[in-house]
């Protein structure tokens, strides 16, 4: 007001705004009452306080996040020009702009950075330096890591040494006196009150005649005034006397480092000297002395019981320069020093310890008496029975041991019932003598079993202590035989709830699993001595020392693995086969055998394996495949059993026929073998027959001298069917014939005849369509029809080669079958065609046999379909060369050849080559 | 190079097409079009018979090594060495999704019957079964038999049959339940059905395509001649199981009659390494792929259709 108004008058100065000007007649405004007194940021926003302990202020845009839109993420925006960079968030990206301002929670004011920051401002880590330093073993230890840190110069020191300042000189004009007389006496105390600073000063300014003329020498250098401000309640400059430094301290000085050390350590400073009068000084005063004055020795320091003497002796010299003749102590303690420098540097927060370590006593091992042997017999436990209590007690008392009255000694062990035995009490009848007798039969066999299993937990667990103290206890003979007799009877009472063994621990040892086995086969008769029986006595006392420790074990461990482990696992539904191996997963481990299978090409049994799968429940639904395993929740392999690679396993069943038979070991392959069983007409199992035929027949005759005796033992009854059919074989065969041959009078037999020989019933669906098929085929392509026919006519004449195989009389089967077994290592075999219908009588007989057996029959009737088809598809090919007219040429010449050759020569004395040869040619020259 | 070619039976048939890039048929299921992928990191639809570029489905971060197409024509697989197999849609080109988990390229990928699971190989040694219809992320069923990468993965309606480098063969039949696993000893460049369903064609890297009983796993033929010793080729039966088909190293595509196991025909495609081919499902017509091209052969006179494409 008075401002506005008086503008006239400028020489007033006004503070303030004014208030507005009350109109006339206007009556002054009310306050405004407390409730509408509301807080408001810059932004007008109302600032409500939540109380400090829910959050204070209200932050955001009312209590949510950034604004009144929401929250906006940051977009992530990154281009090939313009890459984002990877920002790190701080915690100033969360905040609020008021709260960087002066009065918020993170003000952001101007401060010196380190480099600017002066020294003193770092007084935490100075007083944990100095902390440090004090109670280092050695004073001053922590000097080594200035050294070694990378000193960082405050911009002051920096901008002082360009000047031309160095550390030690003080700042200012040089000036023209001596430089300071080292000062030879740091170790000289001075008791009392000091000597006024005057005096000393007086002293030094007397030495000035000994300067130099033309030498300046840099000023002083001053500790600073120590402005930190006094927070305590002391008096001025009190420093609590630091107990550690008063009573242990040897260096007598205060914290100062440098005058404060040892003379042995205060080596490692060449300027020692320099440092020590002036540090003295002043450091840690801040009263009472000139900033420009010297010497003034220690008027102020603190006063350390340590820098009294408490005891009387030599004084010693301040320069550390004494010779050999130095004082025993000074020797001395020098020694120590150097004992403490060779450990080297001590890390921080460590120290030399004050005490030594105790030493360990380390106790000799007990003498052996004299007569001791590493082995013990145990003596025979004894129950104690009626008849042998006399044996029994003589037995202990030569144990050493005297047998107690059962009554008193097992007094805890006593019920009830039997206490009141004791007693003479009369058991009390018809009332119920426990809880049991109410619970209904099953339920007490129930608590029965578990009764039993308890027991024998608790049984293994004694025994398991024992078994462990034995070895201890093996030095003490006398307490042997108790702990084995209840580890004996605790290892008997385990094993005999076990089954046999299965659980073979030293099965990689044979000699020993049987030792091992014999062993609890004892222990389960009850045999007391077990153990030394079974042991090997050749070998010696150690060895069987072992063993006894090891069976026992293992046959603690598996009584109490089994017990544990019965609980969680059901058994197995089929027993084991001797013949089945638990396989992990998969695995194809006999890769040898299957290469050498691989080399002599017989692919099929020897190469495959076959393995349970379980495929995921959704995979099959996908696949509209019924779940194969609907029970399981398996998926994959599971550990599968896996049959074990045996000659046997393929030999003894019929589908080995497929294996090429030699004529070496024919003969005597028919001499037990079925009859005929077809073999898969594999071209090139017979091909390379050839080259291979020594290996595959010492093979085969290897395998079949195993088998042969064996088969001959076991199934007697199957060789007499197998003589029956074959003389209904060769009946049939007969008829066979016959109608084979009216059939080949016929143009074309009907399909269903082929249906009804090479389908069974079972696969009459589909194998109906591909016969459609292949009707269809035929009716399209002419001349492949009495291609066809070829092939069915040489069908039961077996005999692939000859064209006038129906004119062949075939006398009987087993001749036959010789001449097939010289002839058929060359060239396509093609099925006879009495087979199939043979084995479907075979079957009948052979019903009982497996199952997989006609499985087996059945794939290999489709098979041979299979193999016409593919005779069909050769007559394609042959097509398809027509059309071909280069090769065609070729092959049409070579086919003309073969046909001229092939009517000349006979098919008796063929080579097997031309056989093949033409073989493969004689569909071309049916065209 | 084309790394795969996949012959697809829809309308019109095969016909040729370049790709720079690996060869690869994948042929769609009716064998009108033929699918290429390879190395420029897409699969490619083609007309074999005009040999016009249809579309082009790019996704992949890699080299594409298989594709394969659904029965329906409507979507296409494909995994490559990116990891990833991703089902595509034909007809808009995109991406319908990526399934990821495998630990390393995948080698091949087939479709179910139904097209509703892709089953796909990698080197990885496993085969995952990857689910079509739902939108799980991980695989329905892991096939971890194999001890080394799955080379080749043939699907019927009930069977998977795959070829690993660790020499075997193996075909799970989820009818029953089993895995039967033939050793064949030297690694597994490719293995098919016959078309009958009896049969099983095993090429590997000894130079020899086996034909094997898929019953009992007995061998039934031999086939040599050709040169397969370091490439995965691919072999093939021709449409009606009268030849057997093979790539080769030597520039050849081999026939071979299937029952006689004699060499029928070796047809020299170029100088290069035959890497894939494909045979149409119904027709005699082939495609091979070579080098960035793939030619289109029809049985008429042999000639060549596609060539540079």
């Amino acid at each position: 007001m008075a401002a506005r108004d008086s503008d006239s008058e400028e020489d007033l100065v006004s503070y303030g705004t004014g208030l507005e000007p009350l109109e006339e007649g206007e009556r002054p405004k009310k306050p405004t009452p407390l409730q509408d007194q509301t807080v408001r940021d810059e932004k007008g926003r109302y600032k409500r306080f939540h109380g400090a302990f829910s959050g204070g202020f209200s932050a955001g845009y009312f209590n949510t996040v950034g604004s009144k839109e929401g929250w906006t993420p940051s977009s992530f925006v990154s281009s090939r020009q313009n890459r984002a960079d990877k920002s790190v968030l701080g915690p100033e990206d969360f905040m609020d702009e008021e709260d960087l301002s002066e009065f918020g929670i993170a003000p952001k004011a101007i401060v010196t950075t380190d480099d600017f920051a002066s020294k003193t401002k770092d007084r935490i880590r100075e007083k944990a330096r100095q902390l440090a330093a004090a109670t280092a073993p050695i004073p001053g230890a922590t000097l080594l890591d200035d050294f070694i840190t990378p000193a960082t110069l405050s911009v002051g020191f920096e901008l002082l040494r360009k000047m031309g300042w160095k550390e030690g000189q003080g700042i200012g004009p040089r000036v023209k006196r001596r430089p300071r007389q080292q000062k030879p006496d740091p170790g000289v105390k001075i008791y009392g009150c000091a000597l006024p600073p005057g005096g000393s000063e007086g002293s030094e300014d007397e030495d000035d005649d000994y300067l130099l003329e033309n030498v300046t020498f840099a000023p002083k250098d001053v500790m600073p005034v120590d402005f930190t401000p006094k927070d305590n309640v002391h008096g001025l400059a009190y420093k609590g006397l630091d107990p550690q430094q008063a009573l242990f301290g040897a260096s007598g000085e205060h914290l100062n480092l440098f005058s404060g050390r040892p003379e042995g350590a205060s080596n490692l400073l060449g300027d020692i000297g320099v440092n020590k009068g002036r540090k003295l000084g002043i450091s840690g005063q801040a009263f009472g002395v000139g900033a420009l004055e010297e010497e003034d020795d220690d008027i102020y320091a603190t006063e350390t019981l340590s820098k009294y003497d408490t005891i009387l002796k030599d004084e010693e010299p301040g320069d550390g320069l004494y010779g050999w003749t130095a004082p025993k102590q000074y020797q001395s303690q020098k020694e120590s020093e150097k004992d403490l420098r060779y450990i080297g540097k001590i890390l921080d927060g460590f120290s030399l310890a004050s005490k030594s370590l105790s030493s360990k006593k380390i106790y000799p091992p007990p003498e052996l008496p004299r007569d001791y042997r590493p082995v013990h017999y145990f003596r025979p436990v004894v129950a104690a029975t009626s008849e042998n209590s006399h044996l029994l007690q003589v037995l202990s008392e030569s144990a050493g041991k005297s047998i107690h009255d059962p009554g008193t000694q097992s007094r805890h062990q006593l019920n009830a019932s039997k206490r009141g035995e004791l007693l003479g009490e009369t058991p009390i009848q018809g009332s119920a003598t426990s809880v049991l007798e109410f619970l209904s039969q099953k339920d007490k066999e129930r608590f029965k079993e578990m009764k039993q299993a308890t027991d024998l937990k608790a049984a293994q667990l004694r025994a398991l202590s024992l078994a462990q103290n034995a070895a201890s206890s093996r030095t003490q003979p006398p307490s042997q035989v108790v702990g084995h007799g209840s580890w004996h009877t605790a290892l008997s009472g385990g094993t005999a709830t076990t089954k046999a063994s299965n659980f073979k621990p030293f099965a990689k040892d044979p000699e020993k699993q049987k030792r091992y086995e014999k062993f609890l086969a004892n222990m389960k008769r009850g045999q007391k001595d077990a153990l030394e029986h079974c042991l090997d006595p050749s070998m010696t006392e150690w060895e069987r020392g072992r063993e006894r420790e090891e069976f026992a074990r293992a046959a603690l461990l598996y009584a109490s693995s089994h017990s544990t482990l019965s609980s969680r696992f059901t058994h197995a539904k089929e027993d084991d086969d001797s013949d089945q191996v638990e396989v992990p997963r998969d695995q194809e481990n006999d890769v040898n055998d299957k290469q050498s299978a691989v080399k002599m090409k017989m692919f099929g049994k020897l190469t495959r394996d076959t393995f349970e799968w379980h495929p995921d429940k959704l995979l099959c639904k996908r696949f509209n495949v019924p779940d194969p395993y609907p029970d399981s929740t398996l998926v994959g392999l599971p550990r599968v059993k896996r049959d074990k690679y045996s000659v046997f396993n393929f030999l003894t069943l019929p589908e080995t026929a497929s294996l090429p038979t030699t004529q070496a070991s024919s003969e005597k392959v028919l001499q037990h073998r079925g009859p005929d069983k077809p073999r898969k007409p594999s071209r090139w199992d017979t091909s390379k027959q050839e080259k291979k035929e020594d290996s595959i027949s010492e093979f085969l005759s290897l395998a079949r001298s195993k088998v042969g005796p064996l088969e001959q033992e076991s199934s007697p009854l199957v060789n007499k069917e197998e003589v029956h059919v074959k003389e209904s074989l060769s009946n049939k065969l007969v008829n066979k014939d016959v109608d084979s041959q009216t059939e080949a009078g016929e143009s074309r037999p009907s399909m269903d005849l082929f249906k009804a020989i090479f389908a069974s019933s079972s696969e009459e669906k589909s194998s109906s369509s591909e016969d459609e098929q292949g009707d269809s085929e035929d009716d399209q392509e002419g001349p492949g029809e009495a291609d066809f026919k070829s092939s069915q006519e040489e069908l039961p004449s077996v005999a692939p080669t000859s064209e006038p195989a129906p004119q062949e009389p075939a006398p009987s089967f087993v001749i036959q079958k010789t001449q097939i077994d010289e002839r058929e290592e060359f060239g396509p075999r093609l099925p006879p065609v009495f087979c199939p219908n043979a084995r479907q009588k075979l079957e009948a007989p052979q019903k009982e046999k497996h199952k997989k057996n006609k499985e087996k029959h059945k794939t290999k009737k489709e098979h041979r379909r299979k193999k016409e088809k593919k005779k069909k598809h050769r007559k394609h090919k042959h097509k398809g060369k027509q059309k071909n007219k280069k090769s065609e040429k070729s092959s049409s010449s070579e086919s003309a050849d073969s046909s001229d050759s092939q009517s000349e020569e006979d098919t008796a004395d063929m080579s097997p080559q031309e056989l093949l040869r033409r073989l493969k040619h004689l569909p071309l020259r049916r065209q | 190079m084309v790394s795969a070619l996949v012959f697809i039976p829809g309308r019109p048939v095969a016909s040729r097409g370049r790709q720079p890039g690996n060869p690869a048929w994948s042929s769609q299921v009716d064998g009108n079009y033929c699918l290429t992928c390879g190395s420029d990191k897409t699969l490619k639809l083609w007309n074999p018979l005009r040999g016009t570029l249809l579309r082009t489905y790019s996704g992949h971060g890699y080299e594409v090594l298989d594709a394969a197409g659904s029965f329906d024509n409507s979507s296409l697989c494909s995994g490559g060495g990116d990891k990833a197999v991703v089902l595509w849609d034909v007809a808009s080109g995109q991406v319908v999704r990526k399934f990821r988990g495998h630990a390393g390229k995948v080698n091949t990928v087939q479709f179910n019957e139904e097209a509703t699971v892709i089953l796909s190989g990698s080197i990885d040694s496993t085969i995952r079964c990857w689910d079509c219809r739902s939108r799980r992320p991980d695989p329905v069923q892991k096939l971890d038999e194999a001890k080394d990468g799955v080379s080749s993965v043939k699907v019927s309606d009930h069977e998977v049959l795959a070829g690993s480098v660790d020499g075997r063969v193996r075909r799970y039949d989820l009818r029953m339940g089993q895995l039967f696993s033939d050793y064949v000893g030297s690694p597994i460049t490719c293995t098919c059905f016959s078309r009958d369903g009896q049969c099983t064609l095993v090429s590997s890297l000894d130079s020899t395509l086996r034909l094997l009983d898929k019953d009992t796993g007995e061998l039934l033929g031999e086939y040599t001649g050709h040169k397969n010793q370091e490439y995965k080729l691919d072999c093939c039966l021709s449409e009606r199981d009268t030849h057997v088909v093979s790539c080769s190293e030597d520039g050849k595509v081999f026939f071979w009659d299937l029952v006689e196991g004699v060499l029928a025909l070796a047809l020299q495609v170029g100088p290069g390494v035959v890497q894939s081919l494909a045979y149409h499902p119904t027709e005699p017509c082939l495609l091979t792929a070579m080098g960035g091209s793939i030619h289109c052969w029809q049985e008429e006179a042999y000639e060549t259709e596609g060539g540079t494409g």
